[in-house]
């Protein structure tokens, strides 16, 4: 995994401490060509990473991506599915059933409607992969080597101790998309355990982590335990808590973690792209060359 | 450990299932749900015992507590079969169809002596308690009006297959989605005691209304309007604020980010002359396992604290959710009459 990825919450008004700069942000972003130019804007800055959701414009923005010769052989697209919002506003409206007739692909759902839950019983699996396959369509041409699962998803199932489908989640990532699989959570420590106990070794955890412990269940403590007690390979989301700690504080923090692979960052114009790079190449170099000291003065004055 | 049963694993009813399965004081033993689909899926991956019928988990099961997300029509008898029997419970919200079921039952429950909590969510969101002591410490000077609106992406193309497409079963924007508006403008600004005017209004649904517009007056005397709308895909997910004018200041709060501008330096020397703003990550969370938002965590934890003896039984009362639901009453009668 690259050191520095970059996400798209910014594009689709996502904001976890501000909805109102989360609804400007989507007017911002409302044309797909403009969040395709930011994202060249990114590459030009050295991103060779980004990492998204399945929404729904991600099927006209992959194919803006695969159009382009430059995007589609120097971008790395990492899928994190699925939409929640999407399932979770269906469900409200249709109910559970009618959510997964909506969803299932055509034909499925034909033999669903006439085959009632027998269709399924003997195999549950099989509608996850199926609701796997309709997320990932969007990507068709797009290079995905590591595909990740949504953290509402992941921590549901962690919640209600369906750990083996977590496990059928990566095994089928890897089987079908000859891909790597990738989880999303907000309980890091916890999943770190779960996945160690269906026998799930150095796994991909993309997780908040930041020096306020926010959105750290369990505590920045345990978080720390939980990084220096099990391997993994992690992305630390969120480094910035939502923007309340000075940059440099925050990611003096995150660069320090050894066990930090990757930092996942969203930004929406060039001049804050370009600042959140430089500064994480900076207290890389400080950490990997033991200049701690010198930077903790320079702070301190 | 506090062993509890859930009755009714929708979506409401399956993210409880999960934040109670992962809190370090419970033991969930039992579900009921009417899906076949659903019960198979909890009993093979998640191993939990599953009830077709909610007498049959409250026959067969030895739980302290119980929480219920069924379709609304159901809350009433439900509640009633748990608390007859002494067993402690948490119910999604609205609260019951009508005042007088909900009457009835927050009296059975304080014969009874049961907890009972009503899953009014915001009131667990720091911004929200921290607007609600704004108020209290009379920090706005003397409050003018005040100003609470709620849109979302629930309802938005002509499509009624559901429970909430239907009035008589607690579906519509009013019962459904502005009972949460309703209910925190009780807990925030004041209790909500009379309608001045009110107007229902269906954007897609044929048989229940989308938005709700209204205006009322707080039991202090207060006037403010209600904007809420179900209808409006611009909003990615549920958003709630209100606004409060004050001859001191206003306030601007939502479950991210409370806004405040004071005329002058206010006594809480945390806040200055002019705007504050503070963001929800600057409020600390302490909880175990979060799905969704800290509040719905919260909610529940405070719940089991309540049975567990270790916390009061003093917010989201049947109380305080019957008092809504007579709010929801007097807006949809004004409909009628007007």
């Amino acid at each position: 995994m690259n050191r520095i990825i970059y996400g798209d919450n910014q594009f689709f008004g996502v904001n976890h401490v501000s909805d109102e700069k989360a609804r400007n942000q989507s007017i911002k972003f409302r044309e797909d060509e403009s969040i395709v130019k930011t994202i060249r804007i990114a590459m030009d800055e050295g991103i060779d990473t980004f990492m998204c959701t399945t929404h729904e414009r991600m099927f006209n923005i992959s194919k803006l991506i695969s159009n382009d010769v430059n995007m589609r052989e120097g971008l790395t697209v990492y899928p994190c599915l699925p939409y929640a919002h999407k399932y979770a506003n269906a469900v409200t409206e249709l109910g559970i059933m009618g959510t997964l007739k909506q969803y299932m692909p055509l034909n499925i759902g034909e033999a669903f409607i006439k085959g009632g839950t027998a269709f399924f019983r003997k195999d549950y699996m099989k509608m996850m992969e199926l609701l796997v396959d309709a997320e990932l369509k969007m990507f068709k041409h797009i290079n995905t080597p590591i595909i990740f699962l949504q953290n509402v998803i992941t921590d549901l199932l962690l919640g209600l101790g369906m750990n083996e489908v977590l496990l059928s989640f990566k095994n089928y990532i890897e089987t079908k998309y000859n891909a790597e699989a990738g989880f999303i959570t907000m309980n890091m420590p916890l999943l770190m355990e779960a996945l160690e106990s269906v026998g799930v070794d150095d796994p991909i955890i993309c997780s908040s982590i930041n020096v306020d412990g926010f959105r750290m269940s369990g505590g920045k403590e345990a978080y720390e335990n939980a990084m220096k007690n099990h391997d993994a390979r992690i992305i630390a989301m969120q480094v910035f808590s939502g923007g309340s700690t000075s940059p440099d504080k925050a990611l003096e923090y995150v660069c320090g973690l050894p066990a930090v692979e990757s930092i996942l960052f969203g930004a929406s114009n060039r001049d804050n792209i370009r600042d959140t790079i430089s500064r994480i190449r900076k207290f890389d170099k400080i950490v990997n060359h033991g200049e701690k000291n010198e930077i903790l003065i320079h702070e301190t004055i | 450990m506090i062993k509890i049963g859930l009755i009714g694993a929708g979506k409401m009813g399956i993210s409880h299932l999960a934040i109670l399965g992962a809190h370090k004081n419970v033991t969930v033993n039992a579900v009921a749900e009417k899906s076949g689909l659903v019960r198979d899926v909890l009993e093979r991956y998640g191993s939990f015992k599953c009830y077709d019928d909610h007498n049959d988990l409250l026959n067969h099961s030895q739980t302290d507590a119980v929480v219920i997300s069924v379709p609304t029509k159901f809350h009433a008898p439900v509640v009633r079969a748990v608390i007859e029997r002494g067993i402690h419970v948490f119910v999604e919200k609205p609260f019951c169809l009508n005042p007088a079921e909900g009457e009835d039952l927050m009296n059975l429950a304080k014969i009874k002596n049961v907890i009972n909590q009503v899953g009014y969510h915001n009131k667990f969101i720091k911004t929200f308690r921290e607007a609600r002591r704004i108020l209290q410490e009379n920090m706005l000077g003397e409050i003018k009006h005040f100003n609470g609106e709620q849109f979302g992406p629930v309802v938005t193309k002509a499509k009624e297959l559901t429970w909430r497409s239907k009035s008589d079963e607690g579906g519509g924007c009013l019962m459904d989605y502005a009972a949460h508006l309703i209910d925190l403008i009780n807990f925030v600004v004041g209790n909500i005691s009379s309608i001045k005017s009110a107007e229902l209004k269906s954007f897609y649904s044929h048989q229940v209304e989308d938005a709700v517009y209204a205006l009322v007056k707080t039991s202090n005397g207060i006037g403010g309007t209600l904007n809420v709308n179900w209808s409006d895909e611009t909003y990615r997910k549920m958003s709630t604020s209100i606004t409060v004018m004050g001859t001191k200041g206003k306030m601007i709060v939502d479950g991210t980010e409370l806004k405040l501008y004071f005329k002058d330096k206010p006594k809480d020397q945390s806040y200055s002359k002019g705007w504050n703003i503070r963001h929800i990550n600057e409020f600390p969370s302490g909880v175990e396992y979060y799905l969704r938002g800290e509040e719905y965590s919260d909610q529940l934890d405070h719940f089991i604290q309540a049975v567990s003896g270790k916390a009061k039984n003093d917010i989201n009362t049947f109380e305080t959710a019957w008092k809504t639901d007579k709010i929801i009453d007097q807006i949809r009668t004004f409909k009628i009459t007007a």
